[in-house]
């Protein structure tokens, strides 16, 4: 049920900093603060809090979102990761590369106790490929015991199509382990292609300690302002699991940092649909939003060089930042003026021309152009060579254009929200763009989009259209997935289909095709 | 460029190399090589690495065999073989010829099946020649030179993950292509074979020579290429760049069991002001400038990125994307009228004459 005037907050934890907004149900933020990261994640958020919530009449907020990357830094720092009992089912098939293929070592040698691959699993039409050997589930129960392992992965083929072997294996190892050894079945983790949906699964198990600290000390923040409130965590796709969901399923939660941060300075800038290029000192980083959802990558994406398939955000990265170092080497050989790649980073506020240093850096082309008002001293760039400028310049509005370019997927215009502390070197005026917008708090956006999220639910499945027609398929897929969405806690009277994607089975008889949706709509 | 020498050994980070260039001679298709190297690095690291041989340090009379995985990419990923499937053709073949076989070889370079064979060469200790059926990547099993050159197909082996195997003998290498398709989708959409067993005398007439190890070198300085690593990969390969440019447009559509459809190219730079359509059916096809024809099948058409010469499949082209289009002179063994009456223009429903793309932009 709706509250009149309820309010939200948004937490957002970052590897620098962790913020939070309130805001209220048309979208207002009525109280934002951006405090310091700290070591253990949770103290950060209680200070944040603290800081936030005097304001604000708490007895009006009935929704607390919190966006981390906690268990990011996890996987990439190697640290907290529980011991994982690997499982397959597909035997005989997949031999040929087994568990943990391609894993730096020091993750695999941390994270991979027992591993062994089983008869079970299914083909593409549904078939199995082998009945579940429940007598070697059993036997595996033990030698993962044996090994030290604390969490299981358990990872079928064609899983995402036909669960049961995933969900007998998991009754099995819960009669022989108990409920003290969490099992994560990769259906529930990632999509089709075997070694990836194995790999996230293995990740998420490893997360589980980690997941439950983070979540434990979210509601206890929450509780020592006297909230009670439905929490949630937002995921890689920008909409939301329940706290207690995210408990078991972290390795959703790992891309949530960039989705957060396009959502909401989208939502600040009031655009449903735009290319978000975010520039900070080093770095340009472009994503493009779709009907209010950042597009995701086609690609495998790594995360601490593992190989995964989760829904992440497409971005690409290039190196064009505010402390972007340009060289005038245009003089000597008649060759011509280079632009970074390298950067003076952190240190542009002493290293800068503009700021008294000895280095040339975009910034200063950017303050000498007029571009840059709030930063540095004009009439230290005063005596820049015009031409230098401009061909600077030129150089940057080409590799935004271009960057805008990679990210649209038609010829239309859109908006281009230039975010970041580089946003200045945006230009107003690019070609394909319908109008360059810099939307105010955008500091906050992380928080924000985590406030503003909604509950999705998504289906990845083949279908055989020869058999029962695309357009049964395609509403059948549309069911599954709008279910999904109402059992994550969306308004079935609000819940929008927001992608359909098909990619038909070349080489296989029955016009297989993989289909997948996504539905979403506003929390309930 | 250094050439490698005749005996070639293929650990772990040659095959990097190998997948690299096995996917610039897939012209947009031919599979992710991606499973097919993680299969063969691990039966690397358990059984020691594989070695590449030329055909001139074999007998002329010894038995070669080309392999290959069949079946849908899509199946690929979920269901990926045991790895002893290569051993179970292998010994079923010599059962059936009744003669041990000496080595193994690609049926296709381009794409997964560039990088397989040599997984099941690890395994068995046999070395992979020097050579190849198709110098790309193509759709059907009839479309190689062995074909051309009139090399029995037979008899053709497939096996599945189960120990389940066939054993066919095809009155032509087209029917070979409908029997193992039906086949292969009973055993779950993916299968290994083996097809057209020869003698090392009978390759040196029918297989395309040293183009593995051409793959491999091109793999190699893509991979350690700084400078103008387009230049670099049309320099190794005797490429032409046709056209530098955007990605306007991508159509698609699957009919037939094909990935077909095209993508519209606008000119960039240079190229300003042009406008070139490329087809493609699982691998790109035919590329039109207006109703002119730039390039066309069997010579080679790869898209790669202009930056970093990184070849991009078909499925993976999309709207905004910077790429260098690429034909490289398929092997003159296909240039005669009986090999384009199999890999022609006409044969992917082009009603245009094959003209080599040399002689188009000369």
């Amino acid at each position: 049920m709706k509250t009149e005037n309820a309010l939200r907050i948004g937490v957002d934890v970052g590897g620098t900093n962790t913020d939070a907004v309130v805001i209220d149900d048309a979208g207002a933020v009525l109280s934002k603060v951006k405090v310091a990261t700290t070591p253990a994640p949770i103290d950060g958020i209680r200070a944040a809090l603290d800081a936030v919530l005097p304001d604000v009449d708490t007895s009006r907020i009935t929704k607390a979102m919190l966006g981390t990357t906690h268990p990011a830094n996890a996987i990439i720092q190697r640290r907290e990761l529980d011991k994982v009992g690997v499982l397959r089912l597909a035997a005989p098939s997949s031999f040929g590369v087994r568990s943990g293929a391609a894993w730096p070592d020091d993750i695999r040698n941390l994270v991979l106790g027992a591993a062994a691959i089983i008869e079970g699993g299914n083909e593409y039409t549904g078939q199995e490929i082998a009945p579940l050997d429940d007598e070697a589930v059993k036997r595996f129960a033990g030698d993962a015991i044996e090994a030290g392992c604390n969490a299981i992965a358990v990872s079928a083929a064609f899983s995402p199509a036909s669960n049961d072997h995933e969900l007998r294996a998991f009754e099995l190892l819960r009669a022989e382990l108990g409920p003290e050894i969490a099992v994560s079945l990769s259906h529930q983790v990632g999509s089709l292609g075997l070694l990836e949906r194995e790999n996230a699964t293995i990740l998420n198990a490893a997360l589980l300690s980690v997941a439950t600290s983070v979540v434990e000390g979210f509601e206890a923040a929450l509780s020592a302002h006297d909230l009670e409130v439905d929490a949630f965590l937002t995921q890689n796709d920008g909409t939301l699991m329940t706290a207690a969901h995210a408990g078991r399923f972290p390795v959703l939660t790992l891309g949530s940092g960039p989705t957060n941060s396009m959502r909401g300075a989208c939502a600040l800038a009031g655009v449903n649909d735009a290319v978000v290029i975010d520039i900070g000192g080093t770095s340009a980083d472009a994503g493009i939003l779709v009907d209010g959802f950042p597009r995701e990558s086609s690609a495998a994406v790594e995360v601490g060089g593992v190989r995964t398939n989760f829904r992440m955000p497409d971005l690409i990265s290039i190196g064009l930042g505010g402390g972007t170092v340009v060289r005038d080497a245009r003089a000597g050989n008649g060759d011509s003026l280079v632009v970074g790649p390298d950067s003076v980073g952190y240190a542009v506020a002493t290293e800068a021309r503009c700021m008294g240093g000895s280095t040339l850096t975009l910034s200063d082309i950017s303050l000498a152009a007029g571009r840059l008002r709030t930063f540095g001293d004009a009439r230290l760039v005063e005596d820049l060579d015009e031409s230098l400028v401009i061909d600077s310049l030129a150089w940057v509005d080409e590799q935004v254009m271009i960057m805008t370019e990679r990210m649209k997927s038609s010829r239309d215009e859109v908006p281009l929200l230039a975010v970041g502390g580089g946003a200045h070197l945006v230009s107003d005026d690019i070609a394909g763009v319908s109008a360059v917008l810099r939307p105010e708090n955008f500091a906050i956006a992380n928080a924000y989009g985590a406030c503003i999220a909604e509950a999705s639910g998504t289906v990845d499945r083949v279908y055989s259209y020869d058999t029962d027609g695309r357009d049964d398929c395609i509403a059948d897929a549309r069911d599954l997935a709008v279910n999904a969405a109402v059992r994550a806690g969306a308004d079935p009277e609000e819940i929008r289909i927001t992608a359909v994607t098909e990619i038909p089975m070349t080489y296989v008889p029955g016009g297989g095709c993989r289909v997948m949706v996504k539905a979403a709509g506003p929390l309930a | 460029m250094p050439k490698f020498a005749r005996v070639i050994t293929i650990g772990e980070q040659e095959l990097e190399w190998l997948s690299l260039g096995a996917a610039v001679f897939g012209a947009g298709g031919g599979g992710d090589p991606l499973m097919g190297t993680l299969m063969a690095q691990q039966a690397i690291r358990t059984h020691g690495p594989a070695t590449m041989v030329g055909l001139d340090t074999l007998d002329d009379d010894d038995l070669i065999l080309p392999v290959a995985m069949v079946g849908a990419p899509t199946v690929m990923v979920e269901k990926f073989m045991s790895g002893d499937e290569g051993d179970r053709i292998r010994e079923r073949i010599e059962n059936e010829i009744g003669r041990k076989v000496a080595a193994l070889s690609s049926a296709e370079l381009g794409g997964v099946n560039g990088v397989i064979p040599f997984a099941w060469a690890a395994t068995s200790g046999l070395p992979i020649v020097d050579c190849d059926l198709m110098g790309r990547a193509f759709p059907e099993l009839q479309m190689t030179t062995a074909a051309v050159a009139g090399v029995d197909i037979n008899p053709v082996v497939i096996t599945d993950e189960r120990g389940n195997l066939v054993s066919f003998t095809t009155a032509t290498p087209k029917w070979a292509e409908t029997l193992v398709r039906t086949v292969v989708g009973a055993m779950g959409g993916e299968a290994s074979m083996c097809l057209y067993p020869m003698t090392v005398a009978q390759a040196k007439q029918a297989a395309i020579l040293n183009s593995m190890s051409r793959a491999l070198e091109v793999g190699r300085l893509l991979h350690e290429a700084e400078d103008d690593p387009v230049g670099a990969l049309c320099a190794a390969v005797e490429g032409f760049p046709l056209v530098v440019g955007k990605v306007t447009d991508v159509n698609r559509q699957t009919t037939e069991g094909f990935a077909k459809g095209s993508a519209t190219i606008e000119g960039t730079g240079a190229d300003a002001g042009r406008t070139l359509r490329m087809e493609f059916q699982n691998e790109n096809a035919v590329l039109f400038e207006g109703d002119s024809v730039v390039a066309s099948v069997p010579d080679i058409i790869t898209a790669v990125d202009v930056h970093t010469a990184r070849p991009i499949v078909t499925e993976q082209l999309r709207y905004g994307h910077r790429v260098s289009i690429l034909a490289l002179p398929c092997d003159p063994i296909w240039r005669t009228d009986e090999a384009l009456a199999v890999v022609g223009p006409r044969t992917f429903n082009y009603d245009i004459d094959y003209i080599p793309v040399e002689e188009l932009n000369g």
